[in-house]
């Protein structure tokens, strides 16, 4: 057993931020990653990050208000309007102290942070660097989490959280390189791993982001909140799915279907490319289910050829590369074939805006917490700016429950997590020696297609009831699975089966909270209830454990501040 | 159906004395990244391979490999632009080994901290950013594209020569942030690269250069940390 004041699951931008804030209230942290932090999925996030800094002379009266009001509209009032304002509100703040401390942010003429127009903003208000934002976010704090001497656990993966008369006190983790579970101890535990895109086959996500900490918490009791709002971000590439940034329509790029119209005009005749993910992405499946993709396929591209090559290089340098590499097209030269692609987790652990969740002594922040500030359709730019608002908040507030405390220290663990270590050690003990039937890999490859067929961007009764039903089958035969490797270092085949179970999970809380949730709201789009239902549905969907499947209940949103009102972009 | 014949070296620490190779043929439609082949072996003929992964996207920097005899990022590299019918996997070499394709990279991440990678300030931070130039921000392009995948760190024969030297990568990020004009460092930084074991090992060999699959150049970088090195010790600058 370990012992450390607060554990930390997850390396990312939200983790890191955490343990930096709580640090510095004097707590004793462990960071517990699946990599090396820095190669978190963070690092992927390209455009950039939302604050009203009013840097740009287009944006000068640009307040925090006015990115609530974005926010919260882009949510199609789901987002908790006081949790928005929490966030916008903290926004520059926190921006200014990533800048502080060593991030290259891309910069205008007078030396302030740059900011370009994003989708369903009123303002340019994304804050970015070049398009490696991520990148640039995730290596600074990382290096601040260096210099704040953080104990960092890496290539750590963590299976169960330990919960000792009724609080969490750790969780039990599998060291990749040196192989066997080991308990990690301490008197609080935040989540941070991250969203679950690898439910689904056609995702923009990190191969590891696969909603393991929600699989943990939900297991373990604790509530999801939302899981049915996916979004499909609307420029994946063709043929890998790896994310095209927003910010590429930020600097003027177009969607062209195969008559060579931008089509855009067609469903936000004022925003154009730069509506709304959910509906930029409901435009883009509209013009293909029509028969007009690219030579009637199932792709549109994205054209950035007008923009010049001197604007590309400087602006959208990484996503040039990428589309070079895995799509052999150069932007500069050729439009880029791209499809919708599954990009967010919108929902989650269901916390309050310190990251606290109903089980004391756990927190959860980032992408696998649901606070919400996203509700049903996510903004672009606004989950880097969560991961650390609600990264360091949650850090803080942790510290103030660890100080408050008097907590039973190492001596209560011990025998509490003993005895998860040995459920663990058994658990992987049955899945080695059980008679079982079934290929882990092949029960993954159901489940990702069923996911993106059936739980995809339009949805309908018929369609996803079909789709519940195999992944409730997929859950039995996933009881039966065999693990063909037991013992040893950087053994895949345990980890990828011991998470398969709890992606499974995950799933079926998206799955089911979809079908029941019989309205249309931001990415969740119903072909037979197109209108939102404010009367019956303007409220949280939760869904509680079960081990047959997913019991759903709901909570009411926080309004108060902004009237719901139609969307219109 | 094209077949890609992945031909990996293996070793298993707690049942082999010496590395292996083994043979699997992996089937593709248009396109197969060597990732990809790799997690097709893992899935379907060797659930006891092992290797690193992560983002898919060339951005993390956890699969660097060495591939039909250089350096290269699985996931980035397609087999249709490789020459001949068989891939050859190997981990990186002249690194300790943890199993099959993973290599230890403790020393590599030990080097990363010993040279203090951070920003370091001493005047009191504004309420607002510190102002950048374009110009002065320009001086980061290069160095802060790292992604710490460790291709330049394994090819350096001044690493293979001397275990203590702190290597390419080290290097390029104590020169990302000795460029950054936010940067108040005077001599903190400057011990951990102006001694033996530091800027001056590197005999500018450039194979770091030819190594890096983001093409950046550390070499240059650490070209400039010596001369800035000198300017200190000869003309008494703090920076």
């Amino acid at each position: 057993m370990i012992n450390h004041q607060l554990i930390v699951v997850g390396g990312g931008l939200a983790g890191l931020r955490a343990a930096v804030e709580a640090r510095a209230d004097g707590i004793d942290v462990a960071v517990l990653s699946q990599v090396w932090p820095g190669r978190s999925h963070s690092g992927a996030a390209q455009g950039g990050i939302n604050a009203a800094l009013a840097n740009d002379p287009e944006g000068h009266d640009d307040t925090p208000e006015k990115h609530a009001f974005d926010t919260v509209k882009g949510s199609d009032y789901l987002a908790d309007q006081d949790a928005a304002i929490q966030m916008t509100s903290d926004a520059p703040g926190v921006i200014f102290e990533m800048e502080h401390w060593g991030c290259p942010f891309s910069r205008y003429d007078d030396g302030r942070i740059a900011q370009r127009p994003f989708g369903g903003a009123g303002y340019p208000r994304t804050c970015y660097g070049a398009d490696k934002t991520g990148h640039y976010l995730l290596h600074t704090l990382v290096e601040r989490a260096y210099q704040r001497g953080i104990t960092m656990y890496t290539e750590q993966f963590v299976t169960r959280l330990i919960v000792h008369d009724g609080r969490c006190i750790g969780v039990v983790a599998y060291d990749m390189t040196k192989g066997g579970f080991e308990a990690f101890c301490g008197e609080a535990v935040i989540m941070a791993t991250g969203g679950a895109g690898r439910t689904y086959s056609n995702t923009t996500n990190a191969i590891i982001s696969t909603g393991g900490g929600m699989a943990m918490a939900y297991q373990a009791g604790v509530l999801l909140k939302d899981m049915e709002f996916i979004q499909f971000h609307p420029t994946g590439l063709l043929t890998t799915n790896i994310l095209m940034t927003e910010g590429a329509r930020g600097e003027g790029g177009y969607l062209i279907n195969d008559l060579g119209e931008r089509f855009m005009s067609k469903y936000a005749a004022k925003a154009m490319e730069l509506a709304p993910r959910d509906i930029t992405s409901r435009s883009i499946q509209t013009e293909i289910n029509e028969g007009r993709g690219i030579g009637g396929k199932g792709y549109v591209y994205l054209d950035l050829r007008h923009l010049g090559a001197e604007k590309i290089m400087e602006r959208l340098p990484g996503i040039r590369d990428l589309a070079i590499h895995f799509e052999g097209v150069d932007p500069i030269e050729e439009p880029v074939p791209i499809v919708p692609s599954q990009h967010y987790t919108m929902g989650g652990i269901d916390t309050d805006v310190n990251g606290a969740t109903q089980l004391p002594g756990f927190y959860a922040a980032g992408e696998c917490a649901c606070v919400s500030v996203h509700g049903a359709n996510r903004l672009g730019g606004n989950s880097l700016l969560e991961t650390i608002v609600f990264g360091r908040r949650s850090g803080a507030a942790a510290a103030r429950y660890i100080q408050g405390e008097p907590g039973g220290g190492a001596q209560a663990a011990a025998a509490p997590s003993a005895a998860a270590v040995q459920e663990m050690a058994v658990a992987v003990d049955r899945l080695a020696s059980g008679a079982g039937s079934e290929d882990s890999y092949a029960i993954r490859a159901e489940m990702t297609t069923t996911m993106k067929e059936h739980f995809g961007i339009f949805r309908d009764a018929p369609t996803m009831r079909t789709g519940l039903d195999t992944m409730l089958a997929l859950k039995e035969r996933s009881r039966h699975m065999t693990l063909r490797n037991k013992f040893g270092v950087f053994n895949l085949d345990m980890m990828r089966t011991l998470e398969l179970e709890g992606m499974i999970d995950v799933a079926l809380a998206t799955a089911t909270g979809a079908l029941a949730r019989t309205e249309s709201r931001g990415s969740h789009s119903r072909t037979d209830y197109p209108a939102r239902d404010d009367v019956n549905w303007l409220k949280h969907t939760l869904a509680h454990y079960q081990p047959e499947g997913p019991r759903l209940d709901s909570k009411p949103v926080t309004l108060g501040t902004f009237e719901p009102q139609e969307r219109k972009y | 159906m094209p077949v890609a014949t992945f031909h990996i070296k293996r070793f298993d620490p707690d049942n082999d004395d010496m590395p292996r190779y083994d043979e699997f043929s992996v089937p593709y439609e248009a396109s197969l990244t060597v990732l990809d082949g790799l997690f097709y072996v893992q899935e379907h003929f060797d659930g006891s391979l092992s290797f690193r992964y992560c983002c898919r996207a060339a951005v993390c920097g956890s699969c660097a490999m060495y591939i039909n005899g250089r350096y290269r990022l699985a996931c980035q590299t397609n087999v249709r632009h490789l020459d001949g019918d068989v891939i050859t996997v190997e981990a990186m070499p002249h690194m300790p080994l943890v199993k099959d394709l993973v290599c230890d990279m403790t020393d590599f991440f030990a080097k990363y901290e010993y040279i203090e990678p951070w920003l370091m300030r001493n005047s009191q931070d504004p309420a607002k950013e510190i102002g950048q130039t374009p110009e002065e921000r320009k001086k980061l392009d290069m160095p802060i594209d790292c992604i710490l995948c460790g291709a330049c760190y394994s090819t350096c024969p001044s690493v293979w020569g001397e275990g203590n030297y702190i290597g390419p990568a080290a290097l390029l990020k104590a020169y990302r942030f000795e460029v950054d004009s936010r940067d108040e460092a005077r001599k903190q930084r400057l011990a951990h690269f102006d001694n033996e074991h530091g800027a001056y090992r590197c005999h500018t060999i450039t194979n770091c250069v030819e190594a890096c699959p983001k093409e950046l150049n550390p070499t240059e970088g650490i070209q400039w940390l010596k001369r800035a090195a000198v300017r200190r010790r000869l003309f008494g600058r703090l920076k």
